[in-house]
């Protein structure tokens, strides 16, 4: 039965995977700027990811402060605070979290997870970064354009995001898609990349089952965001057209202002499908890469490997399919056959199964392990916390007759913000201070870093706990100001005060984050190079950070999964991937 | 002493049999395609989702024009032309379509002759390829000028839904725009076939990476396609 197949000497001769032409930098230039290193690109990508972020929570700031005290700020008129509405959205979604997740964190550790040398195409990635900032660079002057950027929500919902009643239809809309395209064409040549790398180009003994479950969350993201975002790209170049030469994909006839406008007999709707067809799966392109991420900090800070491994990249995939078919679960209010609603119903309420699986393996994984509560682990925990959280008022949002009702509160946003704004942020926190001991070859802080998680992790809780009451009462989402209303009571404008203490107090304690990043790169603690007794490939490279090409002369040879922590018998509490079997083990 | 025996390091290459083989396969040491290249294999995956871009496209078209409450315009009256004052009905675009899928003949034929590495062979199929793609890019661009000159504009047309100039010169437009890259980089690598950096494996000038006659093959899986997605624009715009 256990008849070995010859596959790896029959058909891959040894030094296949060695023999990658390496791009080799010649002068500084090269080396720093328009590199083809995947480190180096990996830094820039989350320099730059971070650096826009930083943008979108100084929006969210302002908005704070608008709805704790409306009127008291005259730089918040109504137009502004939905040009900071879009923006924040659209930057948070795109701009940091799919380009840290991917761009980052996919370029730093699948080639070295993976015992690769560097990316398959090199040269294909530098592109991917400079279409990347290039996107960026337009999102950022749409701030500086006449009329501002545009203010139609992070939904770029038609009619309204073309017409001339929305801030920043005059440059903002159009800049915005010019941007989007950018990110596309940007992100699929990194993407490309990603998954080519991690099909082709693993290390000996790396098969797909013994890869690290982060690796097969980045692979499961991008090949997803492979397949989504085309329908965003065709969703913004209909949108252009639209706007610029009066085509009328998404518009019907509209009269404004007592004025027939040219368009006629579009289809608003379409847009919304085309979006939500992207938009949706884009949400696991940013909480895949978090399930990975947070499966390797848990297994490595619980000392324990993983439970259920096979299950858990069954999930991950799983998901990855099932969320192509959950779209319209965006749009019950928009105007759908029931029976559609049903089924989109339906399909929601099916992926609860993975995730449930996948929340009850790492729970199962921490259950008697040997707990370290490090910065890491701090924040995976606060993830998996979080993340129930939201999912458990996803439940509500899933099922039509309860969404319509809650459909555009305040409900939305503290739901979203707990299941993909806030949780896989702090799988990013996590994971940077796990990895960044491996970058910089030096520790972040532990003091800050704890203060930052505690801060973050309760701030996170004050600020969006309460938006589910004021959603449940009906405050809706994107109002400028609540007025006076029967059915808000005023109470809920002492909540907004509250909220908004708390959400000043947590963007200040992002600047202990980013005082940590710096201050820790030159006076930080040098830790070795596997500071965390971690099993995974990266940690084993010969120098701290990895030189050019990763590895030594020879790439690592890979004999066991990625989680034998804590093995009966081992003279140390875990045993790295590329260490050989020398005692029979299981 | 490169590496140790690597059957030590595989224990689940055991066999399997049907989908369990299937996903063994995928699964396996080092690639997941063991034939495949990572050109070829990035090729493949570009393709997928350059798919999914003109199947939404395409879709966006067909909801469009079923919702719209205008009639479509006739596609046989307007593709047609006056043909010694007979109008024909979709005369130039079968012609296209004739010459669009000939050219993935030649490309085909190239990609053999350049695994015999007959370099002036392959250089000029590639060429006459390129110059297949080219007079299509013509004959649309004239299709375009007609299809202007009579007052269909991308907002209206005199015969019908406005979304009927729209999606036209969109969908159209954005095909185009593939074949016009494809025949560039036609030129190009028939140029690098020419000058033998192939077989010289002659380093690229951005990517540094060595000239390899696989690149012959890989703008072919692109070519072939470009002329595949023209099939479908063909059925679904001009005879439906």
């Amino acid at each position: 039965m256990a008849e070995v197949v010859a596959d790896t000497v029959g058909s891959i001769g040894p030094a296949e995977v060695a023999e990658v032409e390496l791009y080799h930098a010649t002068s500084w230039l090269t080396k720093y700027v328009f590199c083809q290193d995947a480190k180096v690109i990996a830094i820039q990508y989350s320099v730059t990811a971070m650096a826009i972020g930083l943008v979108a929570l100084v929006l969210s700031w302002l908005m704070r402060l608008q709805l704790a005290f409306p009127g008291t700020f005259s730089l918040i008129q109504s137009e502004n605070y939905y040009q900071f509405i879009t923006m924040h959205g659209m930057i948070m979604v795109i701009y940091l979290l799919t380009a840290l997740f991917l761009g980052g964190f996919g370029n730093y550790l699948i080639p070295l997870m993976l015992g690769a040398r560097d990316m398959a195409f090199p040269y294909v990635n530098m592109l991917s970064y400079w279409v990347y900032l290039l996107a960026v660079l337009v999102l950022v002057a749409s701030f500086f354009a006449p009329g501002g950027p545009t203010g139609a929500g992070w939904t770029l919902y038609p009619p309204q995001a073309i017409l001339s009643g929305t801030p920043g239809h005059e440059w903002g809309i159009i800049l915005m898609l010019a941007s989007l395209i950018l990110f596309i064409i940007g992100f699929t040549m990194g993407g490309l990349n990603y998954v080519v790398t991690v099909l082709q180009c693993r290390t000996r003994g790396m098969t797909l089952m013994r890869m690290p479950l982060t690796v097969w969350g980045i692979f499961t993201a991008t090949v997803m965001a492979l397949l989504a975002f085309p329908a965003l790209f065709v969703g913004c170049v209909m949108m252009l057209l639209d706007r610029l030469l009066g085509t009328s994909f998404f518009m019907p006839s509209i009269v404004q202002l007592g004025q027939q406008l040219s368009y006629s007999g579009g289809s608003p709707i379409l847009f919304q499908h085309l979006f939500w067809f992207f938009g949706h799966p884009e949400v696991y392109i940013v909480a895949l890469p978090a399930f990975g991420i947070v499966s390797d900090l848990i297994s490595t800070h619980a000392r324990k490997n993983i439970f259920g491994y096979r299950m858990m990249v069954w999930a991950i995939v799983g998901i990855g399919a099932l969320s192509f078919v959950v779209w319209a679960h965006h749009m019950y209010i928009s105007g759908m056959d029931p029976y559609f609603g049903f089924f989109f119903a339906t399909t929601t309420l099916i992926i609860a199964v993975p995730t449930a699986i996948k929340v009850y393996n790492w729970v199962l994984t921490l259950w008697r392990g040997n707990i370290h509560l490090t910065v890491p682990m701090l924040f995976a925990l606060g993830f998996i916390v979080t993340f129930v959280n939201g999912g458990l008022t996803g439940l509500f949002l899933g099922n039509v007759v309860v969404d319509v009702p809650l459909s555009a509160t305040l409900f939305v946003v503290a739901h979203f913000h707990m299941v993909m704004g806030v949780a896989p942020i702090f799988v990013v926190f996590g994971g940077i201070y796990h990895w960044y001991p491996k970058v910089t070859g030096r520790m972040l802080d532990e003091t800050l870093g704890k203060i930052h998680f505690w801060v973050t992790f309760l701030g996170a809780y004050a600020i969006f706990f309460p938006m589910h009451y004021l959603g449940l009462l009906g405050v809706p989402r994107r109002y400028y100001e609540l007025g006076a209303t029967a059915f808000i009571p005023p109470s809920a404008a002492s909540l907004n005060v509250f909220i908004t203490v708390a959400a000043l107090i947590v963007g200040a304690a992002q600047l202990v984050f980013l005082f940590n990043l710096i201050w820790s790169l030159s006076k930080g603690r040098a830790p070795g190079g596997n500071p965390w007794g971690a099993t995974t490939l990266e940690w084993q490279t010969p120098q701290t950070p990895p030189g050019h090409g990763n590895w030594g002369k020879e790439l690592p040879v890979v004999y066991r999964w990625a989680y034998d922590y804590s093995v009966p018998g081992t003279e140390r509490d875990f045993v790295p991937q590329n260490q050989p079997a020398s005692a029979p083990t299981a | 002493m490169a590496n140790p025996a690597p059957t030590t390091t595989v224990a689940s290459l055991t066999r399997h049999d049907g989908w369990e083989r299937f996903a063994a396969d995928w699964s396996s040491d080092q690639r997941a395609f063991k034939t495949a290249s990572w050109g070829k294999v990035m090729m493949w995956i570009f393709l997928l989702s350059d798919t999914f871009i003109f199947s939404c496209f395409l879709l966006s078209y067909m909801t469009v024009r079923m919702s719209t409450t205008v009639p479509w315009p006739n596609p046989s009256e307007v593709f047609a032309l006056e043909l010694g004052g007979k109008p024909v009905p979709l005369i130039l675009i079968a012609i296209m379509t004739f010459i669009l899928i000939s050219s993935s003949g030649t490309m085909a034929m190239a990609v053999n002759y350049g695994y015999r590495r007959e370099r002036r062979t392959t250089a000029a199929l590639m060429l006459a390829t390129a110059a297949f793609g080219a007079s299509f890019v013509g004959m649309q661009a004239f299709e375009w000028t007609k299809l202007i000159r009579e007052g269909v504009r991308p907002w209206g047309n005199p015969w019908g839904a406005d979304q009927f100039g729209s999606s036209f010169f969109m969908i159209t437009g954005f095909h185009g725009t593939h074949v016009t890259i494809g025949v560039i980089f036609l030129i190009i690598i028939a140029r690098k076939v020419w000058r033998g950096d192939f077989d010289r494996e002659r380093r690229g000038f951005f990517t540094s990476r060595k000239g390899r006659y696989e690149n012959v093959e890989i703008m072919g899986l692109y070519w072939h396609f470009v002329d595949l997605v023209w099939v479908f624009i063909f059925a679904l715009f001009y005879l439906w």
